[in-house]
């Protein structure tokens, strides 16, 4: 089983991205489970999501507490959400930023990605879902990049389908090339 | 056909499939999804001939549900914790008035103090009030149970309450095998009132009930409800043959036989329990899971059948009667009174708290349980928050 | 209750002097004798059964009605009738209409009803829903200022200084403060449904009338009609209509109608008298004639009498929007 969290403030489309992914991973005739982490938060309060993925059927309900990758769609919640608490050796932990952080954990692959850049110059607003997926499909090869641009046209629409479409595969091919 | 859906989304398309002719809503999280699902396809016409109606209140959301299921039709809404208790006279009016509406609990905690999330108060409050309650343990189940629970409900003459975990179950993407409507027309066919408001044929439904009539009345509701046990197993069946799911019924039975330890559960948390359990037992332990589909009628034979070798059982429950302990604790406790069954109460997930897997092992392994064990209870804090009481009459003299 | 003793003419006789009125509520019930609100009843749902051509489902909110009417195994009803709770009859009716409507039945006109109790206090949130939601339902209030199934009891409805059980008055207190109180047909207007009307049954041709139109009507109907109780106000039980023309010819309970939230018309006051008149006969009023009473005490009515007839135009003098 292939555990993920993702981590983000309210309206950056963190529960939206677990369930893009849990999307994904259906398509690929996958067993995968997604849900947010329960609250009432508001805009701009930190969120948190999960998704799994198996081959099995998903009999497991606790929130994921030792992912073996993290989705980061904002990195001001980096200390405050304790993010990176149980992230497995040799996890993956994709962050949204335009700077490269400082890694405290060992034995992880991280990688930073300027999502929100890419989702300004693409898609118009600083949405960074669509483009984080795009760049999780090339650093974890988890799902196909095919899977996520399907999964992203159950949740969005016309030319903004389309922006973030373009917006993810961009970022995928991007990350390809740093790996 | 199968599809990655959120359990509220596929319990909306369950509820359409069924062709209900009027639904009513009212926003109570976490129920919300559902009745804004089922809103969006009667607008869109998937569901057709049906009133969607928004309500002032969760007390009119059932009570317009009575009034239509009254006048002949199949009707259906949903609430979840503080809404169910809005409208509880209801609740009762609408078993009292053998009326088979079918409701959709989005289970969650009981305030005060104001608590959104999952756990088992809310269905524990109306335990009583003579509807059928059943208990979803995964998405597949809560939108299979949906479909049963329109069958059962008009069969029994009795209102069914599908019980959901609210956030778990209700804002979970998982995969879903969503049935045909052909397949489900056939399993439910339109509805035929056993009685209902006609100009041509005019009745009273509703009348006063002397005490010359009153324990007769109520005594019947029993035995509809004790007999429905058999119903609610043969539907279960039914649904099983023309879907091939086994998804009904009255308990889940899982590495049960020969168990020395027994765990006992509703809901969701039967998820983890069995993971934790399948690694309990590749370590050389002997532990079984009895998940509850049907809590109301309680199936207290078949519990007693199941449970009645097993060495120790631990039931693990979501809700807590203050001042007792474990509310289901104490009907399995009932159903063994005739056996030596070590009986255990684990009180856990309250007001959202999550149950883990490593928790419940911890838990599960445990030697000497006491009577009733609350699971990750944070003892630093009742340390600190928790005065022994005197009475003023004993003050000095102990 | 013979019309012609008012006046009336063959023409506009009221469907209770006519031997072959519908009896929707049929005789045998457990009313008390002289009970204004089994006549208002009576009165209403036979002419909404004769307006819908025999075409009528009605909700029953819990009260005195619904007790005396239908005690299993007995009914006094003869159209059918449904009894869910005290304070959800509106709510209940949107669901008959709501049944009606997914089956195409919208022939079959829905009314619910209940006491002031019921419409004014318990059932507001349910009614004020129903009204908002404009739902095709005719409801109606049979207004007898109390609690009168558990023993005269204040509700929202009661008027000033009036005693019940629990505005006993006393040589501190001189009944339902003046200050309280809630007018359910201005309420209903606020919400800007279709109709709305007061009727009493010293006006039977006109309550008749009234309901006849809202059946008539597509949307949120509410006809609130004045109705008397021997018991709970204290008179003898032959004098149920006679008090009830009085409280309309004082002004202390106005005739009127108004359409999409705005007054239309009026019933003229004939022969005003003083509140006094109408005051004296209840023995809910007796204290207000004692030796204590302040000295205003009747005047207080008066003025809510007198503000109604400039209100309502009573006095003929007539000038709607």
């Amino acid at each position: 089983m292939f555990q993920i969290r993702v981590h983000g403030r309210g309206g950056q489309g963190v529960v939206t991205a677990a369930e893009m992914l849990s999307i994904a991973a259906f398509l690929e005739k996958k067993h995968a489970q997604a849900f947010p982490s329960f609250g009432s938060e508001r805009m701009g309060a930190p969120v948190m999501a999960f998704c799994r993925i198996s081959n099995k059927e998903i009999r497991l309900r606790e929130p994921v507490l030792e992912p073996n990758a993290l989705i980061i769609q904002d990195r001001t919640v980096i200390e405050s959400s304790n993010a990176f608490q149980g992230v497995v050796e040799n996890g993956f932990v994709l962050v949204n930023s335009s700077v490269e952080i400082s890694n405290p954990v060992k034995n992880v692959n991280i990688k930073c990605i300027d999502a929100t850049g890419i989702a300004l110059e693409h898609v118009g607003r600083p949405i960074p879902n669509a483009v984080l997926l795009g760049s999780f499909a090339a650093l974890t090869k988890i799902i196909k990049i095919d899977s996520v641009i399907e999964a992203i046209k159950t949740k969005f629409s016309g030319s903004i389908a389309e922006k973030n479409i373009k917006a993810a595969q961009i970022a995928y091919e991007e990350t390809l090339k740093g790996i | 056909m199968l599809y990655q859906l959120e359990g509220s989304q596929a319990i909306a398309k369950a509820v359409a499939l069924c062709r209900p002719k009027v639904i009513c809503a009212y926003p109570i999280t976490p129920q919300t999804h559902i009745l804004e699902g089922v809103g969006e396809l009667v607008r869109n016409r998937e569901l057709s001939d049906c009133e969607f109606i928004n309500v002032e209140s969760e007390m009119a959301a059932l009570s317009v549900a009575i009034g239509a299921q009254a006048t002949g039709v199949r009707s259906y809404t949903a609430t979840s914790s503080q809404g169910l208790l809005y409208m509880i006279e209801a609740v009762y009016n609408a078993s009292g008035l053998e009326l088979p509406i079918v409701m959709t609990l989005g289970n969650r905690a009981i305030g005060s103090p104001i608590n959104i999330w999952n756990d088992h108060s809310d269905a524990m409050s109306v335990r009583d009030a003579g509807w059928i309650m059943l208990f979803a343990e995964t998405n597949q189940e809560a939108l299979d149970l949906h479909i049963q629970a329109f069958k059962i409900a008009e069969k029994v003459k009795c209102p069914v309450m599908v019980c959901v975990d609210g956030f778990i179950l209700t804002h979970a993407y998982d995969r879903v095998d969503i049935p045909p409507q052909g397949e489900v027309d056939e399993f439910l066919p339109s509805y035929v009132p056993h009685v209902s408001l006609d100009v041509d044929n005019p009745i009273a439904i509703g009348a006063m009930v002397s005490p010359e009539y009153f324990m007769e009345v109520r005594y019947l509701a029993h035995r509809r409800q004790t007999d429905s046990l058999e119903i609610i197993q043969c539907v279960g069946e039914m649904f099983q043959q023309k879907f091939g799911r086994d998804s009904g019924g009255l308990v889940r039975r899982y590495c049960v036989d020969g168990a020395e330890t027994i765990i006992v559960t509703l809901g969701s948390v039967a998820g983890t329990i069995k993971d934790a359990v399948d690694e309990l037992n590749l370590d050389g332990q002997s532990f079984g899971v009895i998940s509850i589909v049907s809590y109301r009628p309680f199936p207290a034979e078949i519990i007693m059948n199941s449970l009645k070798n097993a060495r120790k059982v631990i039931v693990v429950e979501k809700a807590l009667a203050p001042g007792v302990g474990g509310i289901l604790s104490q009907e399995i406790e009932l159903a063994l009174k005739n056996t030596k069954v070590e009986i255990v109460s684990v009180i856990a997930g309250l007001g959202g708290r999550s149950i883990t897997k490593l928790m419940l092992k911890e838990c599960f392994l445990m030697k000497d349980h006491a009577r009733t064990t609350f699971l990750g209870l944070k003892e630093d804090i009742i340390a600190r928050e928790y005065t022994p009481m005197k009475c003023c009459g004993c003050e000095g003299s102990t | 209750m013979s019309n012609f003793t008012l006046g009336n003419n063959e023409e506009n006789a009221a469907v209770q002097s006519n031997c072959d009125r519908p009896n929707t509520l049929t005789s045998g019930h457990r009313a008390c004798q002289g009970c204004g609100e089994a006549l208002g009843a009576r009165c209403a749902i036979d002419a909404a059964y004769n307006a819908a051509a025999g075409k009528i489902m009605v909700v029953n909110a819990t009260g005195c009605l619904e007790v005396f009417s239908c005690s299993f195994p007995e009914n006094s009803w003869k159209v059918p009738w449904v009894h869910s709770l005290f304070g959800n009859a509106p709510a209940v009716a949107t669901g008959v209409a709501a049944a009606l409507r997914s089956q195409r039945k919208e022939d079959i006109r829905v009314i619910a009803h209940g006491g002031d109790g019921s419409t004014a206090d318990i059932g507001m949130g349910c009614l004020s829903g129903m009204f908002d939601r404009n739902d095709d339902v005719l409801y109606i209030c049979y207004d007898n200022q109390a609690y009168m199934n558990t023993g005269v009891q204040r509700s929202g409805a009661t008027p000033a200084l009036a005693r019940t059980a629990t505005t006993l008055p006393n040589k501190n207190y001189m009944g339902n403060d003046p200050q309280t109180g809630k007018n359910v047909p201005q309420i209903a207007m606020a919400h800007g449904i279709p109709y709305v009307a007061t009727a009493s049954i010293g006006n039977i041709p006109d309550l008749e009338e009234k309901v006849s139109r809202a059946i008539e009507i597509r949307g949120a109907k509410y006809v609130h009609i004045h109705v008397p109780c021997p018991l709970g106000w204290g008179f003898p039980t032959s004098e149920t209509i006679q008090i009830a023309r009085l409280a309309i010819q004082c002004g202390l309970f106005p005739l009127f109608e108004a359409k999409n939230g705005k007054l239309t018309a009026s019933t003229l006051i004939e022969n005003l008298i003083p509140v006094e008149n109408y005051l004296k006969t209840q023995r809910r009023f007796a204290h207000l004639f004692g030796k204590d009473v302040a000295p205003d005490a009747i005047g207080v009515l008066q003025n809510i009498a007198n503000a109604n007839i400039e209100r309502y135009r009573l006095n003929g003098d007539v000038s709607y929007d």
